[in-house]
């Protein structure tokens, strides 16, 4: 197993993400974060908290659940059976740009979940998607806008982040 | 994503749910978190998810049921399902096809789940040992209503955070009464103190063998519950004469605004409903604030969409 992440460097690629998401999204527009969970609603919020302060206005943030919009739910080989937990959005997603929010970008499925869950809330004017680590092995054609580190792993490879919200310590590995 | 989950090793196993009395706290537990994340549908703007894309649930209904049968149906619809209504007057039962016989032709179409309900204690039982669909248990008999079980406990936490310590007297037709017995086993499993209230006409004969207390007074448990459930008297499952008349039934174990008076401020009162109004509770108590009637039918829906999920799920682990 190897680091390739620490906590100074995951601090400064949020950084780096928040300024960019600041300088791509013309100003007027209104901007919400949204986390899939576990993982990305730890990195939402402190998205969220960057964008708030780099803007002046809160920017909301809120948290998806995508459980019930898996494509392996009927299927054995689902791997660990999953526990369907809570949507957490307190603000209408209609005409607003939602900064999607996951932690890694492996197959593309979650993105793939994740948007559908969030267009049954309502219709949001665009969708992007921000992930901390971007890995090979897609399954979908989808593609990130805002990745924070590209990580080289091979196929067999599981490239894991840690934050200090959910996990007491805060790294990126790769085994 | 698979990492937070290796801290929670539970794992939800049973395709069928006949009762709660087989269920462990942690099962219980489980289904009512599980629960949780389905309340949000029902209140955004698409009502619909897509788990059970492609799964035909079954409402095998052999009694009559306005709740269960519609909050089954919105459950399964709501989880795009598709939902067969049976009901015995419109069906070949009238001819005399037994009840395995209908699972099984039933099941020769091609369905996923089936839920019953049935005046015959042990109905879903038999049905699970005999077909491979799941089976899911809408009341047996006298012997359970799993749902309603949970989905008042789901209420009670709901509101008071945890069923730990709390107070809870089951009030009325307790011998005819599938949901006092569901109730019992879920409340006392997840740390409740239950008792069961009632004339001794209505109070089951081995009582003492269940893990409840009996009081025949209302009065004297009314100051002491955080909760209170008033049972329906079921007049069509009555024989003879369990009290002597309605008035004095009313008089002695009615839910009045004046009994209410010396409850605690905070109790809940709930009814699985339908309500006799006047009979076991007078219409103001049934309205009123403390009233949480219609919280339980909300949260039935949410309830019932994770019992389905969780047996489909379980089942697609199986095959």
């Amino acid at each position: 197993m190897k680091v390739i992440l620490k906590s100074k460097q995951i601090d400064e690629i949020l950084d780096d993400l928040a300024g960019r998401i600041v300088s791509e999204i013309p100003s007027g527009l209104d901007i919400a974060i949204i986390g899939i969970r576990s993982r990305g609603e730890v990195l939402a919020q402190r998205l969220s908290g960057r964008l708030s302060k780099k803007l002046g206005k809160e920017v909301p943030c809120g948290t998806l659940d995508i459980t019930l919009y898996r494509d392996d739910l009927n299927s054995p080989q689902g791997a660990a059976q999953p526990q369907v937990r809570t949507t957490e959005i307190g603000f209408d997603v209609d005409g607003k740009i939602i900064i999607l929010v996951d932690d890694v970008l492996h197959t593309g499925r979650s993105a793939r979940a994740a948007m559908d869950a969030l267009i049954d809330l309502g219709r949001p004017k665009a969708i992007k998607l921000a992930v901390l680590v971007d890995r090979a092995g897609r399954e979908f054609p989808i593609q990130a806008d805002y990745v924070g580190y590209k990580a080289d792993a091979k196929p067999e490879q599981l490239v894991q982040v840690f934050l200090t919200e959910s996990d007491g310590k805060e790294e990126v590995t790769i085994e | 994503m698979a990492l937070i989950r290796k801290n929670k090793q539970f794992k939800w196993h049973r395709k069928h749910l006949l009762g709660l009395r087989e269920l462990s706290a942690e099962e219980i537990t489980y289904i009512l978190d599980t629960a949780k994340g389905f309340e949000q549908i029902s209140t955004r703007s698409v009502k619909k998810a897509p788990p059970l894309r492609g799964k035909v649930v079954v409402n095998l209904f052999f009694e009559d049921s306005t709740r269960t049968r519609n909050s089954f149906a919105l459950a399964a619809n709501r989880l795009s399902a598709d939902v067969i209504e049976f009901t015995k007057k419109a069906s070949s039962v009238s001819k005399g096809e037994t009840l395995l016989d209908t699972a099984r032709n039933l099941e020769a179409m091609g369905i996923d789940i089936i839920v019953i309900r049935h005046n015959a204690g042990g109905a879903a039982k038999l049905l699970s040992r005999n077909i491979n669909a799941c089976v899911v248990n809408a009341g047996d008999g006298f012997c359970e209503h799993p749902t309603q079980g949970l989905l008042d406990v789901y209420t009670i936490r709901k509101i008071k955070g945890t069923l730990e310590g709390l107070k809870v007297a089951i009030v009325g037709d307790i011998a005819h009464s599938r949901v006092a017995r569901s109730d019992m086993w879920a409340m006392t499993k997840l740390g409740a103190e239950v008792i069961f209230v009632g004339p001794p006409t209505l109070i089951p004969a081995q009582v003492n063998q269940l893990p409840v207390s009996v009081s025949y007074s209302l009065d004297e448990v009314i100051e002491k519950v955080d909760v209170i459930n008033m049972l329906r008297i079921q007049f069509e499952r009555l024989g003879g004469n369990p009290f002597p008349s309605i008035r004095e039934y009313s008089h002695y174990f009615g839910l009045t605004v004046e009994r209410m008076k010396r409850a605690k401020p905070n109790i809940l009162v709930m009814h699985p409903g339908p309500i006799n109004r006047g009979l076991e509770m007078e219409s103001e108590v049934a309205d009123g604030t403390n009233s949480v009637i219609l919280d339980q039918v909300t949260n039935g829906l949410a309830v019932r969409m994770a019992v389905l999920f969780l047996v489909n799920q379980a089942a697609a682990q199986k095959d």
